[in-house]
């Protein structure tokens, strides 16, 4: 049976990672390829990097994180974060990324998502969605979740997996950041719609949070960062939990 | 020597990067002659099975002097696929067809694409899976997948079964990245470059 994926989300801003990590024995907390090295000791499923300031300095010292986690670590790898162009796709996936995240630049020209997807494979290019709670529905930001799009999440999702894309980044800006759960409804409005993987991000606090956006939220796979930085064992002993409730993950193997 | 062929489907740095790991530096023959003394030859790939058909006479023929010289072929992603006859997903482009078979898009009582971790059902002893623990997972992403025959040493199930690791004597393939698949795939590329030096 298909697993549910966990993925770590490492921000990184000149080739550091921004948030504290607190993992005793890690010699520098701020190393991407030290945190993403324990992260897949620890069983993680995935990981994406996200560059967090995506400014034309920040660049080489992305291609230069992807690299060195690249070369060491063998699970998926996606980049996201200031990629506007097919160059910036290349970039990343030329120093070792197998996915490129894009958001902004997708809702301004939904067209490239088909013209990533046609150079590299659907397999390759995750659609982000930025949604908040609106009345009754959930609308799409860009930038950061500062500027409203007019678009609304649902149907975007749709259209993105029309132009190519093969999986959604879906982050809740309401729940972001809170540590009081994932949007659950959200998640399943969008995961119900598409038959492409919805990945479920914003909220994540206890161990029943992944174990309700897996069931109720229906998602495919959840991101998180903090979350995992609380203790050494987090990964590991979620996927216990989840396996114990009855959600399918990846065990480690003894 | 082992040959990594460069048909224009997706980007092999991945493939390049988990070979590495394994003890392999591979090359990238440009044309089919380069692979005069190919020991060993991986065809990688991503994306639609059209994008075979960039393997014509020439590299067919190429490398079916070279498995007559004894020479070992992995197929791993599209690359497994086109060991087989051919694909629905486009029935005009022939497959090599060294395994009896035909790869057919996954029913969509499931999500697909198939994109995660899932796990291997190995049926019978394997070289290339030898040191794979029983109910190893490995990433998969793929909307279709080949047929359960009898060269199939390991099934994998996504709303249907379907075959996950061919073997024959001289034939691999995997429907998954090994490349992706953590420590145990880098032990799967391990055992592909061993089974392709001199002495194997």
């Amino acid at each position: 049976m298909l697993s549910k994926r966990l993925i770590a989300c490492l921000d990184v801003r000149n080739g550091c990672v921004v948030k504290g990590v607190q993992f005793e024995g890690l010699r520098n907390a701020g190393d991407p390829a030290a945190l993403a090295r324990r992260y897949n000791l620890e069983g993680i499923d995935e990981l994406v990097i996200l560059d967090v300031t995506a400014t034309l300095e920040s660049r080489q010292a992305l291609a230069d994180t992807i690299h060195a986690v690249s070369r060491e670590l063998f699970i998926p790898l996606a980049v996201g974060g200031g990629i506007r162009s097919l160059d910036d796709a290349e970039a990343a996936i030329e120093a070792g990324a197998d996915k490129v995240s894009v958001n902004s630049a997708a809702l301004i020209d939904p067209a490239l998502i088909t013209r990533l997807a046609a150079r590299y494979g659907s397999q390759a290019i995750v659609v982000a969605i930025d949604a908040k709670r609106a009345g009754g529905r959930f609308d799409v930001f860009s930038r950061s979740g500062s500027t409203g799009t007019g678009r609304e999440a649902v149907e975007w999702a749709k259209q993105a997996e029309e132009c190519g894309a093969g999986e959604i980044l879906l982050t809740s800006i309401d729940q972001d950041g809170t540590r009081e759960g994932f949007d659950c409804e959200l998640t399943a409005a969008v995961s119900t719609a598409v038959s492409i993987p919805v990945i479920a991000s914003g909220g994540a606090g206890t161990f029943q949070h992944f174990l309700d956006v897996f069931t109720a939220g229906r998602a495919d796979a959840a991101l998180a960062a903090s979350v995992f930085h609380y203790s050494e064992h987090a990964v590991s002993e979620l996927k216990q939990f989840l396996d114990s409730n009855g959600v399918p993950v990846r065990l480690q193997p003894v | 020597m082992i040959a990594l062929i460069d048909y224009g489907a997706g980007n092999l740095t991945s493939v390049r990067k988990g070979f590495a790991a394994a003890g392999a530096d591979l090359y990238t023959p440009a044309t089919p002659a380069d692979l005069r003394d190919a020991t060993g030859i991986v065809v990688p790939g991503v994306g639609h099975f059209a994008a075979t058909a960039a393997l014509d006479a020439g590299w067919r023929g190429a490398i079916t002097s070279a498995l007559g010289r004894g020479a070992k072929l992995f197929g791993i992603c599209l690359g497994q696929q086109w060991l087989f006859q051919g694909s629905d997903e486009d029935p005009d482009v022939p497959g090599l067809g060294i395994i009896a078979g035909r790869c057919r898009r996954l029913p969509p009582t499931l999500k697909v694409p198939h994109v995660g971790w899932n796990s291997l059902d190995i049926r019978r002893p394997s070289r290339l899976l030898a040191g794979i623990a029983p109910g190893t997972q490995a990433y998969f992403t793929h909307s279709y997948a080949a047929d359960v025959t009898p060269e199939a040493v390991a099934v994998t199930t996504h709303a249907a079964p379907f075959a996950s690791v061919v073997e024959t004597d001289q034939v691999f393939g995997v429907q998954f990245h090994p490349e992706k698949s953590a420590a145990a795939g880098v032990q799967m590329l391990r055992n592909f470059v061993s089974l392709c030096s001199p002495s194997a």
